[in-house]
């Protein structure tokens, strides 16, 4: 395999790089007849990343010498990102890289020719792999939004960066709703809640029933945005119901990327529905909508609250809401009966920087050489990834 | 108990903000008093190694274009809340863009601060961004370690120069001591000074003017050559100037006997 990258396109390689990076500690790179893809995985296999760099994307692009199977590698992402570290340098002093894999040796190599002659040549090694691919299908989700990156990247901006999971829903009026995600496990530690409203107007396609809703990864999903937003793109959000993966797509000429994101399946006891009415009020909702705010005091309840709490032994503020306040008419989310065998579903192993996968539905990935691990349809455990052998 | 506040000016939500963000800087929760014409946060760090106690007052007219309350009754006419000063500091740092602020209190499965900012927008459409800041209701009967601190009379009282300046210095020596030693007087004069084993650095400043002293007791530092003298941790000195966000007309140090 031969690639020869040249002019502003390193940069945009190394923001690629970048942007996976966010996901996984390895990265799987393919050349294809379609181009050079770069993906990875992240270890609780929750998030799957793609790029695929079509060859019009290179100045010169050999997917395979003549005669030859194309070869496929698994590199460390960090040693690969190593290279294209910093997006500043590439930008200022880098004229072409080339990426080369040759059957005989055991070293991807990447050839950076920079300004004033300088050519710094990284040999990085390798381990044979088997074809790294998630099933999925963009045309099956029924749920889609498509908005310029850089209004995603507004809609995002309110969020602290720690923050692990964000909710993203349809409300009223066609509002395109962000709400931070916090775990009931932390409820002793009460956190702030973030909620960010946007007009449909502002979405070049929106495709969605009110009150849909789907919480995933922020932090991940962070990695994609950021490319698109530098490569001055759209962003495609393909979805279903919780539990469902989540497609963030964007495509160009040159390039297209997928992310592919778990959601949340378990019903969330405080529903993250975000049409519903606040615990409290059978009124409208209060949160953002175009139409008259509802100021009206009798909305806020804290006056029963208060009562409550004065008449609690040790008045030392419960923070407790006394049942009484509950609205009578309020009903928690039923779960649905197929949900319910992968809620023990626990992942072995947690990858920091990833959200604690326990609640996540794995993804499911198929090995598509081995005929041994033929696909099994839906399932809560997914088919082994073959690295063992390496 | 009801609270509900609505601010459009900018101005004064930079300033409301970085008043926010000094506190922010202070410490971890704070205490926020409503009453009809104020606003107060309150520190009131009784940590034994000696930590910030802040009393800070705001006219609730300098900030809100709206603002009605009810306290918890008529004879008590006032709320206090206590939350994590940070998620308020964060929240308003939100409202960079902001056409209008709107702050209420209200009760989402616990008590809240809900910060509500519509954002200027350049497309048609409009954008809210609202922050549920959680937030614990103290009773009446802790209300009395909350007041205002009596600042008793002062034996020296100086006006402070530019901060920004005294923070630097205060910076430099924080490196070489733990402790600072504070000197005044009566003359305008203000000297910071460490002394190790090794060295002895000090920094004069001259011309301070001092604020009128309320006292009518004879103070030891009448005599306005002679200097007052404190000892004090460097680290919670620039705690306090690494804080200072607001430009202050004016900042007073007094020396107090205790």
């Amino acid at each position: 395999m031969k690639c020869l990258v040249t002019g502003s396109n390193v940069k945009v390689l190394g923001k690629a790089v970048h942007s996976l990076s966010r996901i996984g500690d390895e990265l799987y790179l393919e050349p294809l007849e379609d181009g050079l893809s770069l993906r990875t995985v992240n270890s609780s296999r929750s998030a799957y990343a793609c790029f695929l760099f079509a060859p019009l994307f290179f100045q010169q692009y050999q997917a395979a010498t003549p005669g030859q199977d194309p070869l496929r590698c698994k590199i460390l992402m960090k040693s690969f990102l190593s290279v294209f570290r910093s997006l500043a340098m590439l930008e200022k002093t880098v004229e072409k890289c080339c990426i080369s894999l040759n059957g005989r040796s055991s070293r991807l190599v990447v050839q950076l020719y920079c300004k004033y002659g300088v050519r710094k040549t990284h040999n990085l090694s390798f381990q044979d792999c088997e074809s790294l691919q998630a099933v999925f299908d963009p045309a099956v989700c029924p749920h889609v939004l498509c908005a310029p990156a850089r209004v995603l990247g507004e809609a995002v901006l309110p969020f602290p960066p720690a923050l692990a999971e964000v909710t993203l829903g349809i409300g009223r009026g066609h509002r395109i709703i962000l709400r931070s995600y916090q775990e009931e496990a932390d409820s002793t530690v009460k956190a702030m809640v973030t909620e960010m409203s946007i007009g449909g107007e502002d979405f070049q396609q929106l495709q969605a029933q009110e009150g849909v809703a789907i919480t995933f990864c922020l932090k991940e999903f962070r990695g994609l945005l950021s490319f698109a937003e530098s490569a001055n793109l759209s962003l495609s959000i393909y979805f279903d119901g919780p539990g469902r993966p989540a497609i963030f797509a964007i495509k160009d000429s040159l390039l297209d990327g997928h992310f592919v994101l778990a959601t949340l399946s378990e019903p969330d006891p405080h529903p993250q529905d975000l049409r519903a009415p606040e615990l409290q009020q059978p009124a409208p909702q209060l949160q953002a909508h175009s139409t008259p705010h509802l100021d009206d005091f009798a909305l806020d309840d804290i006056d029963s609250y208060m009562i409550a709490m004065e008449t609690t032994v040790g008045s030392e503020g419960s923070r407790t809401l006394p049942s009484t306040s509950l609205s009578p008419g309020f009903q928690p989310h039923c779960s649905p009966g197929s949900h319910s065998e992968e809620e023990d579903d626990t992942e072995p192993s947690t990858v920091p920087g990833t959200p604690p996968p326990k609640k996540f539905r794995s993804l499911f990935f198929g090995s598509i050489l081995a005929p041994a691990h033929s696909p099994q349809g839906p399932s809560p455990v997914l088919a082994e990834d073959s690295e063992g052998e390496g | 108990m009801k609270f509900r506040a609505k601010l459009v000016d900018a101005a004064c939500l930079n300033n409301f903000t970085r008043v926010s963000n000094t506190i922010a800087k202070l410490a971890k929760t704070c205490t926020l008093r409503i009453s009809p014409d104020k606003l107060n946060f309150i520190l009131s760090d009784k940590v034994a190694n000696g930590g910030v106690s802040m009393w800070c007052e705001l006219e609730q007219e300098n900030f809100f274009s709206e603002f009605q309350m009810e306290g918890v009754s008529a004879e008590n006419n006032a709320i206090y809340l206590e939350l994590t000063s940070e998620n308020l500091s964060r929240a308003l740092k939100t409202a960079q863009n902001a056409r209008v602020l709107k702050i209420k209190l209200t009760n989402k499965h616990f008590p809240c601060l809900t910060v509500s900012i519509e954002l200027l927008s350049v497309s048609s459409s409009s954008r809210v961004v609202t922050h549920d800041i959680p937030v614990k209701v103290i009773p009446r009967k802790l209300w009395k370690d909350l007041q205002e601190p009596t600042v008793p009379d002062a034996d020296v009282s100086i006006y402070l120069p530019v901060l920004k300046t005294m923070k630097s210095i205060v910076e430099k020596m924080k490196n070489i001591s733990n402790h600072l030693i504070i000197e005044a007087n009566l003359n305008g004069e203000l000297n910071l000074k460490i002394e190790t084993e090794l060295v002895c650095v000090t920094t004069h400043f001259k011309d301070l003017g001092n604020p009128p002293l309320a006292s009518e007791n004879a103070s030891q530092y009448r005599n306005s050559e002679q200097m007052a003298e404190v000892h004090i941790d460097i680290r919670k000195l620039l705690q306090f100037l690494a804080g200072q966000q607001v430009n202050p007309t004016k900042a007073t140090c007094s020396k107090f006997a205790f």
